[in-house]
């Protein structure tokens, strides 16, 4: 029986699972693992046992949590694998990103905004679901990039995805506060 | 029915190992207990056969304390002393509750959690619910002729983290312990998904005496997925009866009402609306204290006029949920329908109206919630039969966030996320020297501390005195299986670890519940000594229990030194356990657990490579 290195299964994600450390994932894949792991090591599975294995049972569930969430959602994904590759992308700052971007972003939120003030949710259901469909192109671009190790176009793309999805959360809000 | 197949070997317990655990639903009007006998969930009845336990305490003035039906028929006559409700009131404000002035209870002026003034004291809601969960307790030990091994005790989805532990400590103040708290949808989806085989995407639908939660959950082979919940904490059946009470008042021209007449007639507004779920008007009759009569007549039409607005408020947070999961109404396969408020024709339709189709009632909606948590209890007891196994993965229900300048919220976990879940953040001192610091965090999706809710104030002490700036602070947020939220702090630096005092918001301290802990012995008999004695037993035979099971699993696991070792702690902890030292029982135990904290570190390595090593031989099937 192989001794696994407890450490670096802890500290990578993808080691974790036994999943290739790359962009492209096998989404069922992940959640057959994620089940299959979660199904040892959650709490509930330790309830009646000593405290040190609760407390145990806790750590490991947390950490699977995390690693699932940040393989399952692509662009954390993007983002972890950057980070392994000693890339960290910083929090998203305006002046790293490219003028017609911003503008474009901007007149996005006016929109949002408008459609808010008019209480418009069908206006606003619609927006989510167009620039849903938009910003597919760009996770390709992403992948690519990735594939390629082109470490700093991949980087670049990331900051924009994070600006353009913090959109989606504005979104999000503003319907919960149309409809509520 | 066989679900995901996950046998350990060594772990399902022999028959007569079997423990007793149970599941509690502590509801707002009603309380129940339920347990697994002979592999079924049963609810349990009380002398006289009945299954609920009204959510009502008493405190006579002869010094006795009445739960139940008994306390309920004094409830006009003795309305201060009557708590009826008390869950409204588990970790809120005054500000938070709706109709205070018109409540007849005497509120005492203070901050956090409201308190009561009864005949026998100030009494804190955690208390009155202690009360409820002691009598549940008693009927479940007469019932099944033992000492319980621990409880489930079921909360609404939507409570926050004070509400939550608010429930905690009432449940250590009435001798339980609490193997988990458990959300009510997912308790009720339990009940539902083992009993029907359904897989798919399923709505549940919870409306309360009190609260409404609302919960979006994917149910496949045997995992029970919650994607997303929401909910209205302070929403229930009650607020459909006030509506009626007020309608009453305003119909036959009353004010003012005694607080005896106004008990009385919300009793009678509750009648009619139970009575219009299966008639299309209801009589409203009562004598009142002053002699005057109350004769009205209440229709399909006016009820649903008058209470209209309360059912589209359950439709906001329905939505939401839905968004949260990414989810439209059509994709819901079912729509379980929790909570006796369901019965209303009008919720069914309305209900109907928002998911395009019939929702599901087969199971009864007051029971369904115990039952799924005496599914559950039996599961985590340890009692555990071949193809008894599922897995519950749940969520936090609002965003944990901490003040930032400005008394702006910096989020740093997000609603739906799937719990166990922890965070962490680095902080530094901005004074020399500095050697405490505080945090306070809230709960809440808005950008401003004060529209969200207050958890508490973290107050991190002993850290090194540095120069400003120097100190790197690392923060832990880590909340449990039960949404409860725990802080640590390291000083990364110097690797020392902060000592982090926790003051709620809306929670009692550690002192206030040690002090209720040491009343509720000196008022008790000598028996409670016993019960404190028997349970550390109990829960020291489980301990043995589980070791002697890994050791015989995994031997390979230690060196003989280490073998060695562990033998010894468990030869102390079998020495002392039929002894009558409480203190000698405990402390072996807490030996125990810290001489075998290295070998569950190992087993729980080796139950991950060999789940995934399954999945590098074998072929992953969907």
């Amino acid at each position: 029986m192989t001794i696994f290195d407890l450490e670096t299964i802890r500290q990578d994600f993808f080691s974790l699972f036994g999943l290739p450390r790359q962009q492209a994932l096998d989404a069922d894949a992940l959640e057959v693992l994620y089940r299959d792991i979660q199904a040892k090591v959650h709490p509930d599975k330790h309830a009646h046992l000593a405290d040190s294995d609760k407390r145990l049972a806790m750590q490991w569930a947390t950490h699977v949590n995390e690693a699932y969430q940040t393989l399952k959602n692509p662009l954390a994904r993007a983002r972890y694998l950057l980070r392994l590759a000693g890339h960290e992308v910083g929090l998203e700052s305006n002046t790293a990103m490219p003028t017609e971007f911003l503008v474009a972003q901007m007149g996005l939120r006016e929109t949002v905004a408008e459609a808010k003030d008019a209480g418009d949710a069908d206006r606003l259901d619609a927006l989510h679901r167009r620039l849903r469909k938009e910003i597919g192109g760009e996770y390709a671009q992403l992948q690519q990039a990735l594939d390629a190790k082109e470490l700093e176009r991949a980087g670049a793309l990331v900051r924009q995805l994070m600006f353009q999805e913090k959109l989606f959360q504005e979104i999000d809000d503003a319907l919960a506060l149309v409809e509520g | 029915m066989a679900l995901l197949q996950l046998s350990e070997p060594g772990q399902s317990a022999a028959p007569h190992e079997h423990r007793l655990a149970v599941g509690i639903d502590l509801g707002t009007t009603n309380s129940l207990v339920a347990t697994v006998r002979s592999g079924m969930a049963v609810v349990l009845n009380d002398e006289l056969g009945r299954p609920l336990l009204p959510s009502v305490v008493r405190y006579g003035t002869d010094g006795q304390v009445e739960v139940g039906y008994g306390a309920q028929a004094h409830h006009s006559a003795d309305p201060k002393n009557t708590i009826v409700s008390v869950k409204r009131f588990m970790g809120r404000g005054h500000q938070d509750i709706a109709h205070i002035e018109s409540m007849p209870y005497d509120f005492v002026e203070a901050e956090g959690m409201v308190k009561l003034k009864t005949a026998q004291g100030v009494k804190s809601p955690v208390e009155v619910s202690a009360d409820i969960l002691r009598a549940l307790r008693e009927r479940a030990e007469a019932s099944l002729g033992g000492t319980l091994t621990g409880a489930v005790i079921t909360v609404p989805a939507y409570f926050d983290d004070a509400q939550r532990q608010a429930t905690k400590d009432a449940a250590r103040l009435a001798g339980l312990s609490v193997l988990r708290l458990l959300n009510e949808p997912t308790a009720a989806a339990i009940a539902y998904g083992l009993d029907n085989a359904s897989e798919g995407i399923y709505a549940v639908y919870d409306l309360g005496g009190g609260t409404f939660d609302i919960s979006i959950l994917k149910l496949s082979k045997g995992v029970f997925q919650v994607l997303s919940t929401g909910g209205d904490s302070a929403l229930g059946g009650d607020d459909f009866d006030h509506r009626v009470f007020c309608w009453i008042i305003e119909q036959a021209k009353l004010t003012p009402v005694s607080h005896g007449d106004a008990r009385l007639l919300q009793m009678r507004a509750r009648e009619a609306k139970e009575f219009l779920t299966v008639s299309g008007e209801a009589p409203i009759f009562a004598k009142l204290s002053t002699g005057e009569f109350v004769d009205l007549r209440l229709t399909t039409e006016i009820f649903a006029e008058i209470t209209r607005t309360l059912v589209q408020k359950t439709l906001g947070p329905t939505k939401k949920a839905l968004r949260d999961a990414g989810l439209a109404p059509e994709d819901v396969k079912g729509v379980v329908m929790v909570g006796g408020a369901t019965r209303m024709p009008q919720i069914q339709q309305a209900v109907e109206a928002f998911f395009g189709q019939e929702p599901l009632n087969n199971l009864d909606p007051d029971k369904v919630v115990a039952l799924g948590a005496a599914t559950q209890a039996n599961l985590l007891a340890g009692n555990r039969a071949a193809g008894d196994d599922w897995l519950l993965l749940d969520v936090i229900p609002l965003s944990l966030g901490i003040e930032t300048m400005g008394g702006l919220v910096e989020k740093i976990i997000p609603r739906n996320s799937t719990i166990p879940v922890a965070r962490a953040q680095e902080f530094t001192t901005f004074k020399d020297g500095q050697t405490a610091m505080a945090l306070q965090v809230v709960q809440g999706e808005r950008e401003l501390v004060s529209d969200c809710r207050s958890l508490a104030r973290f107050e991190l002490r002993g850290i090194p005195p540095m120069v400003a700036g120097a100190a790197r602070i690392r923060v832990t947020f880590q909340v449990d299986a039960d949404g409860l939220l725990s802080v640590t702090a390291r000083e990364q630096t110097s690797g020392h670890e902060a000592r982090v005092e926790v003051k709620p918001a809306y929670g009692l301290s550690d002192d206030e519940i040690t002090s209720m802990l040491k009343d509720g012995y000196t008022h008790a008999s000598e028996d409670a000594f016993r019960r404190a004695l028997r349970e550390a037993q109990v829960e020291a035979q489980r301990l043995v229990e589980a070791v002697q099971s890994a050791l015989k699993d995994d031997p390979h696991l230690l060196s003989t030194l280490e073998r060695a070792h562990v033998d010894s702690c468990l030869a102390k902890l079998q020495g002392v356990l039929l002894g009558d030292d409480r203190r000698a029982i405990d402390a072996a135990m807490d030996a125990l657990s810290k001489g075998t904290a290295e070998f569950a570190a190992r087993r729980m390595n080796q139950s991950v490579q060999r789940a995934l090593a399954g999945k590098k031989v074998d072929e992953v099937e969907l």
